[in-house]
């Protein structure tokens, strides 16, 4: 865990540790090292039982959002919501994507999500080069800032945002609000500030347990910080910088409060944002609201199935993160 | 903004021992360097450092947000108007408290728990340790609505499995304010509980087996091994938990702005910041109060995990 002790390398935090899929944290393999537990069987009863009460228990929100969504509203009407009369389809899904507008608010999302992540690792993995590669004066005392900086609750700094980018005039041509809220850039530039911090830790403890030699051997070419960085550090960064980068994708996709305060056209929101107007047009077709979220929750699945590794290895990698 | 290039300063006294190999650097490369510490530092204190001193600046004002010249001093008004006058305060304060005791004393120690019982090679781990972990990819606010289609009166599974489902005694578990506070509790620990597993799944690996081994050759049990031996050798581990634990419970905001913007017993200081800057009324003055309020007890944690990650640094 090396975030707790930037010196405390020799969890996740190792380059050669993080990149090893049996290392992608949650998963229990089998696991060289320990022995096998002996007195399995007889004892592991009781915890079977609890495990499964427990995850029964945390199936049953998302499957009854599931169950509600696949079910035809007029067979809801007819046979109530506790039953398990009449079709299940999809129909819901369709009619709520059209109506709800997803496909435009998954775009928003879209529009948001990939430049800030790319903003991000960009600044995030060029300041860590610096502070974990070059001794310089302040690089502890600007990691401190990063760091803390990312720790803030963001409602600390919603006024002063808002009012300066309310503030901050641009031509009509390029907002229609005639400054920078109702845009993009606004949601993009704090959702990068506020996670440049987060990753910048992560990725120096990353550097620093990189070999002195690497750059060493560049510096006798003649190489120059840039190409350290950029044609020896970055490549070498490859598997911390796929799990900050799914991380992140995940943060910002699940980012709430940015878009709630910067945004006000609700066509521009992302689909995060978006679904608290749900109810709202869906009225209380519960069957539709149930519909509507599931399909917002269908990025994340696709990562948690997909990239699931690199997510957790990045949330151990940097779990500073709430 | 002075790269050191004098060898003998350089590597001595900070972190980056590969510093110390790093022998010249010309021109360019002080100007790349600057560039590359200078923009995201710049980013990171115009979007994040200066808002806040805005904040605690703001919070001495009175300002309906519209004409910068309006903006009027009002010493410590906005504090004493908070906390004597605005009746949702107080109960926000509890219900921040509340919040970090309910995730502190119920579901940090649940994701403990699992992690425990998952760290052993038992059968189905993997199905285990995904069940649990699902709800941590998943937003706040659509945990939200997920819960709001849980906790329904009318349509709610939870009524149903309570058999008051259609009866007058169907509570509306999210809009009766004195149970939607507990209701959004349990939705929290949904998630943080899967989150603190997670974290300590990857810290148990971490701990020595030998540890282990020794205690029970030592003829400690299960128990005393775990309370003795791992859980202190997670220590690492154990701040981190703590301190997303208290920041977590500061930071609460999407359930409740979701279900129902931070009202009728759903109060958290967070939201009561939000309130007093959006919609009609803007009181910038108090809103930055309450934010200065969450600023400095949010510095309680922040100092607490920065002095335990960055401590050491400092000495050597």
């Amino acid at each position: 865990m090396s975030i707790a002790h930037p010196t405390d390398a020799a969890a996740a935090g190792t380059p050669a540790d993080a990149g090893q899929p049996s290392s992608g944290a949650g998963r229990t393999g089998p696991r060289p090292g320990r022995p096998a537990n002996n007195k399995q069987g007889k004892r592991h009863y009781g915890t079977h039982v609890f495990l499964i009460v427990m995850a029964a228990i945390w199936l049953v929100p998302l499957g009854w959002a599931v169950f509600t969504a696949l079910r035809p509203k007029a067979d809801t009407d007819k046979y109530g919501y506790f039953s398990t009369g009449g079709a299940f389809n999809f129909d819901n899904f369709t009619q709520a994507w059209t109506q709800g507008g997803f496909s435009q608010l998954f775009w928003n999302s879209v529009l948001i999500t990939v430049p800030s992540v790319f903003l991000i690792l960009f600044f995030a993995s060029m300041m860590a080069f610096a502070v974990s590669r070059v001794s310089w004066k302040f690089n502890i005392t600007l990691l401190i800032m990063f760091t803390a900086g990312n720790l803030l609750p963001p409602q600390v700094l919603a006024a002063p945002l808002f009012e300066m980018f309310k503030h901050f005039e641009l031509p009509y041509a390029i907002s229609d609000s005639g400054n920078l809220l109702n845009t993009y850039i606004s949601v993009i530039a704090v959702d990068t500030a506020f996670q440049i911090g987060f990753v910048t830790f992560v990725l120096s403890n990353y550097m620093k347990a990189l070999s002195p030699e690497l750059t060493e051997a560049a510096l006798v070419d003649g190489a120059g910080v840039w190409r350290q960085y950029w044609d020896i550090i970055l490549p070498l960064c490859r598997p911390a910088l796929a799990a900050m980068g799914t991380l992140e994708v995940i943060f910002i996709y699940n980012d709430y409060f940015w878009p709630l305060l910067f945004i006000q056209s609700g066509d521009r929101l992302p689909v995060t944002t978006a679904i608290n107007n749900l109810q709202g047009q869906f009225l209380s077709n519960y069957n539709l609201i149930a519909a509507g979220a599931m399909i917002t929750a269908i990025p994340a699945l696709v990562v948690y199935l997909l990239l699931q590794r690199h997510f957790v290895a990045g949330l151990t990698l940097g779990s500073s993160k709430g | 903004m002075s790269v050191s290039t004098n060898p003998s300063a350089r590597g001595r006294k900070a972190t980056a021992a590969p510093a110390r190999r790093v022998r010249r650097l010309s021109g360019r490369d002080k100007v790349v360097l600057g560039l590359m510490v200078g923009v995201p530092t710049l980013i990171q204190l115009v979007l994040v450092w200066i808002p806040t001193l805005m904040s605690v600046g703001l919070s001495f004002t009175r300002w309906n947000g519209l004409e910068l010249t309006d903006i009027k001093p009002a010493g410590g008004d906005n504090y004493q108007f908070v906390a004597q006058d605005y009746p949702p305060f107080w109960p926000a304060v509890q219900h921040n408290v509340l919040w970090l005791a309910f995730l502190a004393f119920v579901a940090t120690p649940l994701g403990l728990l699992l992690a425990v019982l998952l760290d052993q090679n038992i059968r189905g781990t993997r199905i285990y340790q995904s069940v649990f972990f699902a709800p941590v990819m998943l937003s706040l606010a659509l945990i939200g609505i997920i819960w709001q289609l849980f906790y329904n009166r009318d349509s709610g599974f939870l009524n149903f499995l309570l058999g008051t489902a259609g009866t007058p005694q169907a509570v509306d578990w999210f809009g009766d304010s004195s149970v939607n506070i507990w209701a959004a509790l349990f939705a929290a620990t949904w998630r943080h509980a899967g989150y603190v597993m997670i974290l300590y799944l990857a810290g148990l690996k971490g701990v020595d087996p030998t540890l282990r081994e020794a205690a029970q050759i030592d003829g400690a049990n299960a128990v005393q091994t775990f309370f003795q031996v791992i859980f202190p050798a997670m220590r690492p581990v154990n701040i981190i938990i703590i301190v997303i634990t208290v920041i977590e419970s500061l930071r609460a905001f999407d359930i409740v702005y979701v279900i129902n913007r931070g009202t009728n017993g759903l109060e958290l200081i967070s939201a009561l910041v939000i309130q007093n800057l959006v919609g009609e009324g803007q009181v910038i003055g108090i809103g930055s109060a309450l934010a200065v309020i969450l600023l400095v007890i949010s510095l309680i944690p922040i100092t607490f995990y920065l002095s335990r990650a960055f401590g050491k640094d400092k000495e050597a």
